[in-house]
């Protein structure tokens, strides 16, 4: 009874002021939100700069900066592998910080994380120069099995030999799978106390349930939740935070919610460990404390600033073959901006333009991963401001409000790049991608590796003919489809399988509803050269050579023929048609807990990889040469200039590709208009002409060629160089040299 | 055997979407072939020609306008005829306009107007914008610069204004030919004397057209020129501006 009376008049306290019921009554952060908040159709003239406090936090971590990209990491703790307890408080600037907390005791010092798997973290401390720590060794060598021990103990031979190859890559199975969003806002909104009771409310309904396998996994699962936000309790206590009760004050939701983030990526090494959509949540903090006095638009600006600036350094060990593959040292701290409401309120606030603002207060870079929910249907003044930062930064990405919000709603928030999510009741599990293109040469030889002549897929009959027939390879090519999505699906379910039972997030699911609606995120990579491909085969002549094998090695074309990227429906509906035809035979499999089936059109930095490792290609390509990055058309094929290339992707059906379908563009600022008070407004003019046109994400660079060029020649000229790179945004000069020459050899539409 | 054009066919190079370079938004531009004149910095002699370029009838480039239709209204811009000298082809270009119009679309028409008694009253009537390329305001220049006359040119403008029709001077700026500040400062006396002139915009000379011509084997005779600097560039703006000219 004293409890609830304590708990009672903290919650009165802290909700004071607020509207609504339902949100009371459960866990309902969206319904919170439509209550309280406040949408602002206001341009971005009320904003503010970087406090000289701000700047003096910000001096201090962006200083380490240097000596981090020299070295590679800047420190390590080697012999703790991390949890949310693990390590002591640590601090930038103590005096000075308005929000605390470090993933380790020291800013950039990064923590082990064994579970997902242990070589993973053997090789990345000693490509570091670092010693594995014999006990941690012994733990997770002999008493703990990993996830990564897990999945190859029940990988098949055929799954090892097509990820061996490269047909199917990325996979998770050696690193964190990521790509869940905890819904973190919930801590400051309700306090861990009043989360912990509603776990076990839940878990309460489980008890009259017969004990079967899913039962079991349930009940456990449920019951590490609720340790897992004692343990965040614990963590917050540490710095001070009493993160047991609702927060009470904007500074305090600002850090509740951080601390359950952090919490989050003290626990799992996840390939993307996204924030969610928290900018217009916080907005009714800051606006009651605005509206009470206690606090100025400088000081509401300046605690995103320094949430930013936590959000900017977080930081995970990884190996470079992991680099290789997501250059940059990416963590997608994901945060989705702006959208319209379902009530047909836009969601934008003054915090949606605070967030855009760190882009200027601390200057461009990559974390947190801002992405703008866009619609045509946003405030003008929102969307002008969107433009013109990313013409100053190009650290803005983009996707279409108008098909996220019919299919997940408008609480949706965008894991890593482009999937799509309802914050806290949806998650998914990431599954990478199969390269198309590679699969395409397959079908050719029987199912035999173009580079190594081994036999992969299942052996069907090699094309013999001189010159290739479009009917006869569109049939072997639906075969070795039908075998890559069979052997993907199981792979997939296998790595799942081990993660959840390794490797569990808990207290991301701590953050989430129960029963949580899941995903199975499949991917196609080579989409543009798989396309052209067909379409060289079915509009030209193309001539096969082979070696003495018989594998067929070069392709010669004779004639033209077109390519997609062009808006031209003879190449794009072929794309279309691939897209369509792999998410079906994908669908025949069954999924790990019943998830539901999806894919995406995403590369990330990988196109460079996935390009190395595979062979000539009927499009003209030549082996080892990069593919396009996610759904873009193949470089320099896309001939008519942004709107065309733009059109041709925005034909991919979205209903399709639920995971996201990615386009990432480069255009010079004259590309942009010859007058540059009327770039932003052409910028918008785009973007809401390719979102009205069905398009679904994209990627906005505005930098000259000569820029690019002059950063690889003189990096310590460019440290905060920031692009866009399929769905995320790097540090260009943390890119490998490869991947630099890829994105300076990508279209730049508008260069003449 | 070279198709004569007529309202309904017409030898066109290509066309492009641009944006803000063309005239206002995003524009679907369409480069027909054949140019009287033979300026010395043009960056298209591949469009000298009419016979260089590939047939074309009036549907077959209203299907592909329609295609970006939608893109192109939403993104506030239009279609943009250039070339090549569009006039050449006055029928064919004339009938596109009037077909765009009747689409409802935002139509701009790029010409150096020396031929600009081509342009009927009914084209000009279809014609929402004209840029207006004046090459030089001396005389003597524009004849050695274009091989042409500078005269025709100005009684376009003249009668484009009497018609009302809103104009965009442009004006490309080469070292050692057109940065004379004199005649710069004529030019902008008589452009700021025409009432429907929006902007002047004031471009550069670049060499990036030096491939095409070798891929012709047609001597780029500015191949060695220098191209501005962006001090002059700003002072030929202002000159502009010290009109009461919008200049960019």
């Amino acid at each position: 009874m004293t409890t609830t009376a304590v708990a009672g008049t903290r919650a009165s306290e802290a909700w004071r002021g607020f509207a609504g019921t339902p949100w009371r009554e459960r866990v309902d952060v969206r319904d919170f939100i439509q209550a309280n908040y406040t949408p602002y159709e206001g341009d971005a003239t009320f904003l503010t700069g970087p406090t000289d406090r701000t700047r003096a936090v910000w001096g201090k971590v962006s200083a380490l900066f240097p000596e981090e990209r020299r070295k590679g990491i800047l420190d390590v703790d080697a012999t703790t592998p991390s949890t949310i307890t693990s390590h002591a408080p640590g601090y930038i600037d103590r005096e000075r910080e308005l929000i605390v907390g470090l993933q380790t005791d020291a800013p950039l010092k990064r923590a082990i994380m064994p579970n997902g798997g242990l070589r993973m973290v053997e090789n990345s401390l000693k490509a570091y120069g670092y010693e594995p720590d014999p006990f941690v060794t012994r733990v997770f060598g002999t008493y703990r099995k990993t996830h990564n021990d897990g999945v190859f103990d029940a990988y098949t031979p055929e799954m090892r030999a097509a990820r061996k190859a490269g047909i199917i890559t990325g996979l998770p199975d050696a690193y964190g799978r990521g790509r869940i969003i905890g819904d973190y806002r919930r801590v400051a909104l309700y306090g861990t106390d009043r989360l912990i009771e509603a776990k076990k409310a839940e878990r309460a309904l489980l008890d009259a349930c017969a004990s079967s396998t899913e039962v079991i996994r349930d009940r456990e699962e449920l019951a590490e939740q609720t340790r897992a936000l004692g343990e965040l309790t614990r963590m917050a206590t540490t710095y001070g935070c009493d993160v047991s009760r609702p927060a009470a004050t904007a500074h305090e939701a600002v850090q509740w919610l951080y601390l359950g983030y952090l919490a989050a990526v003290k626990e799992q090494n996840g390939a993307a460990m996204s924030l969610g959509r928290t900018s217009t949540f916080l907005d009714v903090y800051l606006q009651r404390d605005l509206n009470e006095g206690v606090l100025d638009e400088s000081g509401a600006q300046e605690l995103i600033d320094d949430f930013v600036i936590k959000l900017r350094i977080v930081r995970f060990l990884r190996t470079p073959e992991y680099d290789a593959l997501f250059s940059g040292d990416p963590t997608w701290v994901t945060e989705s901006i702006g959208g319209m409401g379902e009530d047909g309120r836009t969601l934008v606030t003054r915090t949606s333009f605070r967030f855009l603002q760190t882009l200027y207060n601390l200057g461009p870079a990559p974390e947190p991963n801002l992405t703008v929910l866009w619609s045509p249907q946003l405030p003008f003044a929102f969307r002008e401001f969107c433009a013109q930062v990313s013409i100053d930064t190009s650290a803005v990405q983009y996707e279409s409000d108008e098909l996220l919000r019919p299919c997940t709603g408008d609480d949706t928030a965008i894991a890593c790049c482009v999937s799509a999510m309802r914050v806290g009741r949806q998650m998914q599990f990431f599954g990478a991608r199969v390269n198309l293109a590679k699969a395409l040469l397959y079908a050719v030889n029987g199912g035999r590796d173009e580079m190594t002549g081994e036999q992969i897929a299942s052996p069907t009959p090699a094309l013999t003919g001189e010159y290739l027939d479009y009917d006869e390879l569109s049939a072997a090519y639906d075969h070795v489809l039908d075998w890559l999505a069979r052997t993907y699906v199981n792979a997939l379910n296998v790595i799942h399988h081990m993660h959840d039972k390794y490797a569990y997030e808990r207290i991301e699911m701590a953050l989430h509803d129960y029963p949580v609606h899941r995903f199975m995120a499949c991917g196609i990579a080579g989409l543009s050269v798989a396309a052209d491909s067909l379409s060289a085969v079915k509009y030209a002549r193309v001539k096969v050579f082979r070696d003495a094998t018989g594998l067929a090695v070069d392709f010669r074309t004779e004639g033209d023929f077109p390519a997609y990227g062009n808006n031209d429906d003879r190449a794009d509906s072929i794309a279309v048609g691939l897209v369509e035809s792999f998410m079906a035979k994908v669908r025949q499999y069954p999924t790990h807990r019943g998830a539901e089936h999806t894919q995406s059109v995403l590369t990330i930095t990988s196109n460079v990889v996935y390009g190395k490792h595979t062979g000539n290609t009927p499009d003209g390509r030549l082996a080892g040469a990069p593919f396009a990055p996610g759904a873009n058309p193949m470089n320099g094929r896309d001939r008519h200039g942004v709107a065309a290339s733009a059109l041709s992707v925005a034909k991919l059906p979205y209903e399709q590709a639920r995971d996201g379908i990615s386009l990432t563009t480069t255009i010079t600022p004259e590309g942009l208009g010859h007058a540059p008070d009327e770039r932003a407004g052409h910028l918008v003019g785009i973007l809401d002409a390719y979102t009205s046109a069905g398009g679904f994400h994209m990627n906005v660079n505005v930098l000259d060629r000569a820029t690019l060029e002059d950063a690889m020649q003189h990096p310590d000229a460019y440290p905060d160089l920031t692009i866009r790179v399929s769905g995320y945004a790097v540090n260009f000069v943390r890119l490998t040299r490869e991947q630099q020459l890829d994105v300076i050899s990508r279209t730049f539409h508008g260069s003449l | 055997m070279r198709t004569v054009p007529t309202a309904t066919t017409g030898r066109i190079h290509s066309w492009d979407l641009s944006t803000g370079v063309d005239g206002p938004g995003t524009r679907f531009v369409l480069f027909v072939n054949g140019c009287p004149l033979r300026c010395l910095y043009c960056a298209n002699p591949d469009t000298w020609h009419m016979r260089d370029g590939q047939e074309a009838t009036v549907d077959e480039v209203m299907a592909e306008i329609e295609k970006y239709r939608a893109f192109i209204t939403t993104a506030g811009g239009g279609v943009t005829l250039t070339g090549g000298e569009p006039l050449l082809q006055s029928a064919f270009t004339g009938e596109i306009l009037r077909r765009c119009k009747e689409a409802g679309l935002h139509t701009a028409l790029d010409t150096s107007g020396f031929l600009g008694t081509r342009a009927t009253d009914q084209l000009l009537a279809d014609t929402d914008l004209v840029l207006l390329d004046i090459k030089s305001f001396d005389v003597t220049t524009y004849r050695k610069l274009t091989g042409g006359e500078l005269a025709p040119t100005l009684t376009f403008a003249t009668r484009l204004d009497r018609l009302g029709i809103p104009m965009w001077i442009r004006y490309v700026l080469v070292p050692g030919w057109t940065d004379d500040a004199e005649s710069v400062d004529a030019l902008a006396g008589f452009v700021a004397g025409l009432g429907t002139v929006d902007r002047v915009d004031v471009l550069p000379f670049h060499r990036l057209g030096a491939a095409k011509y070798a891929a012709l084997g047609v001597p780029f005779r500015l191949r060695d020129n220098p191209v501005p600097a962006p001090e002059p560039t700003e002072r030929v703006r202002d000159q502009f501006r010290a009109h009461g000219l919008s200049a960019y």
